[in-house]
């Protein structure tokens, strides 16, 4: 059963082409990692899953529901779809564990104990527990790129989208914030993740899709893609990143 | 509403007897112009100075910059005013005092000088600032060539300093100007103070008012096309626009 | 000079300064303060919206109000305000507005328009994400707004805030043009009355200096624990 599928999507500023006739899907369960060069318009392409990137052409379901529909209730599906971003966002002026619940006391309308509960659990989970009142300014790359998993966690989400988790952090912080993503991979969540990492894509990826210049040039099993890439381009990246 | 418009008392004449209350009013805004313009060129020099005084590396110098940026800011306007006009007078010598009340155009010059200095003290603040958003390599490098400080400020660093405030600039001289109305309370009869005196004799409140309101408004857009020119005119080549402190 | 500082005058007239003068100058402050704090930021929140006619009505207001000297704008709204009065409660005739009411709505209009343009570049110095973040949780924008937008951008420019609000208290002698007895009106009124124009303006300067100064200092405290904080 498909919970993400892209038909055809496309979209530009101005004379700039960022997507074009882009078309792939995630399944429930599926673990898909988004590479290719940068400029490439994998941040595009997956801030336009829950609808914070608009787009021209196309259209874009998720779980039965058209994202760029006029009609849409966009808060409402984006509260089912967590988001990573590359700088974290945690909200700096709120602590760790008000930040794991606002959005579930606004959004879902969770009573406040019940929020702080879950958050608290979460935070556990990633193991910060110990760092539920201080502020996000107060943590390290590494541990705010873990708290803002959490938060996305809390909402309960059906899908997962994760935009360069790591490409921020330095590198000692990379694994700690690997390791929960596969962690996460392994518990069944439905995956989307734009990353350079191709450990992380080898371990736990079911498929890689490979994106050039707002397209999609190669969207492949695991180990096809990692056997034998088709196109020349993906050959090309991927001789470069692997290196070293 | 029972207020009566009468928008044909612009060509009335006024109080003086031979101009019209529209010619008094180009007049105010004449007199607000000229004030404006003498106390903002006070500003700049003075403003210059004790904005160099408090970057140079030199502490008697930086604490005669601070203490007259602290006094002259935290004192409001219209006191300051009423120093210069009312309190100067008597304190100094008694010649000195009598030739200042007698001055013609007292307070003219009063406002001028007052907002000159309170000006100055908030230029000074701009001044410091571009000064401090430049690199330190800059000193170092006009030092190494064997200029002194004062030439290193004159030559490499306030040409420079000054560019990158000219927005902070602006503002400051737009200030300024809407702050020549405080000389209203001295009795300098610049712009506010013609529409004031038309609504008390007229009672024509709102065609006066409306009247100065959209010759400030016109001057407000001299002012902001003449530094937006002196600003094209100061650009260097390669360098980008920052901006360094900002002004009311 | 200084031999003739009559400092008896200044003693005697300590209650009437401070009693009737500085608590009006004080509540006017507090007053506009607040006032202006809350139209302000629905200025700020107003030009910052994608609605075209809500961002032009407000950019319009703010940009005309910081066009004019604030003492054109006190003798604005000294003659608007009765004729407002009158429409709103709709009177037959122009309403007798109090002193101190009138000056809270001038001031309160009037520097609106200056704390706006500090929370909306507040707003502004935020970087997207933080707005995109907020709808990847599914929080609507005016959710985002009022739980992550505002809460940030009114912090990080508290101190300018504050700042704005000692210019205020200084502002706020221009009610002198409409001969109320605000601490300076008082120190004028006593000034004339006893013929110690020096002593009395030396005096009120002193007491502006002091009040002004120690506020502004305790700001740049504050400032330096924020930038610390972040």
């Amino acid at each position: 059963m498909s919970m993400i599928t892209l038909r055809d999507v496309s979209k530009t500023y101005g004379d700039f082409r960022v997507l074009s006739g882009c078309s792939t899907s995630v399944s429930k369960g599926e673990v898909v990692v988004v590479c290719g060069p940068s400029g490439s318009g994998k941040s595009t392409l997956i801030k336009t899953i829950n609808g914070l990137e608009p787009i021209d052409s196309g259209n874009i379901t998720v779980d039965g529901t058209a994202v760029s529909s006029p009609t849409t209730n966009l808060p409402l599906l984006r509260a089912k779809v967590g988001m990573v971003f590359q700088h974290f966002e945690l909200f700096p002026h709120l602590n760790i564990r008000e930040n794991l619940a606002l959005a579930q006391i606004k959004v879902l309308k969770r009573p406040r104990d019940t929020a702080l509960e879950k958050g608290a659990a979460l935070l556990e989970r990633v193991g910060l527990s110990a760092h539920a009142e201080k502020f996000p300014g107060q943590l390290s790359g590494g541990q705010q790129q873990r708290v803002a998993i959490a938060r996305a966690l809390a909402m309960d989400p059906i899908a997962m989208l994760f935009d360069e988790p790591t490409s921020a952090l330095d590198p000692e912080m990379i694994n700690e914030v690997l390791d929960v993503m596969v962690e996460l991979a392994r518990d069944g969540m439905t995956m989307m993740v734009v990353t350079h990492e191709m450990g992380f894509a080898r371990k736990v990826a079911n498929r890689v899709i490979f994106m050039d210049r707002g397209e999609i040039v190669e969207d492949a099993d695991k180990n096809e893609f990692f056997g034998k890439p088709r196109s020349e381009r993906a050959q090309q990246f991927l001789s470069k990143i692997l290196v070293h | 509403m029972n207020y009566h418009w009468n928008w044909w008392i612009f060509f009335e004449p006024s109080l003086d007897g031979t101009n019209t209350y529209l010619t008094t009013l180009f007049w105010g805004l004449g007199w607000t112009a000229a004030t404006a313009i003498v106390a903002f060129a006070i500003a700049l020099v003075l403003g210059s100075i004790v904005g160099v005084a408090r970057t140079a590396p030199i502490g008697w110098m930086q604490r005669a910059g601070t203490i007259f940026v602290e006094i002259f800011r935290n004192i409001p306007l219209l006191v300051q005013m009423f120093l210069w006009y009312f309190v100067l007078p008597e304190i100094l010598p008694r010649d000195a005092g009598m030739w200042l009340k007698q001055l013609p155009n007292a307070q003219f010059y009063t406002a001028a000088v007052c907002l000159g200095f309170y000006h100055a003290a908030r230029m000074a603040e701009v001044v410091r600032a571009g000064l401090l958003s430049l690199s330190r390599g800059q000193k170092m490098a006009g030092q190494a060539l064997g200029l002194t400080l004062p030439q290193t400020y004159r030559y490499v660093l306030l040409p420079v300093a000054y560019r990158i405030v000219v927005p902070a600039i602006t503002s400051e001289f737009l200030s300024c100007t809407k702050n020549t109305s405080v000389g209203i309370a001295i009795g300098l009869v610049e712009l506010t103070g013609t529409a004031r005196a038309m609504q008390e004799n007229t009672f024509q409140v709102f065609e006066a008012f409306a009247a100065a309101t959209v010759l400030y408004l016109a001057l407000n857009m001299v002012i902001v096309f003449a530094m937006r020119a002196v600003e094209k005119s100061a650009v260097i080549p390669g360098l980008g626009n920052r901006v360094a402190g900002r002004g009311r | 000079m200084l031999s003739g500082f009559d400092f008896q005058t200044i003693v005697n007239a300590l209650p009437y300064l401070f009693l009737t003068g500085m608590t009006f100058t004080l509540t006017l402050t507090l007053f506009a303060t607040i006032g202006g704090m809350i139209f302000g930021t629905l200025l700020a929140v107003m030009r910052s919206s994608d609605n075209r006619i809500l961002s032009g009505i407000a950019g319009g207001y703010v940009n005309l109000l910081r066009s004019l000297p604030l003492v054109l704008v006190i003798f604005w709204f000294y003659f608007l305000v009765p004729f407002l009065a009158q429409w709103l409660t709709g009177s037959s005739s122009p309403v007798r507005v109090d002193p101190f009411w009138s000056s809270v709505i001038t001031f309160t209009l009037f520097e609106a328009c200056y704390f706006c343009e500090i929370v909306r570049s507040g707003i502004q110095s935020l970087p997207r994400g933080q707005t995109l973040a907020a709808s990847a949780l599914g929080m609507t924008d005016r959710q985002a707004l009022i739980y992550v937008i505002l809460p940030q951008a009114l912090r990080n420019m508290l101190p300018l805030i504050l700042t704005q609000t000692i210019i205020l208290f200084q502002d706020t002698s221009l009610v002198y043009v409409l001969s109320i007895t605000d601490f300076l009106g008082a120190a004028a009124k006593i000034a004339q009355r006893d013929g110690r124009l020096l002593e009395m303006y030396v005096f009120a300067a002193f007491v502006y200096f002091v009040i002004s100064l120690i506020a502004s200092q305790a700001v740049k405290r504050l400032q330096k624990r924020v930038a610390i904080i972040r």
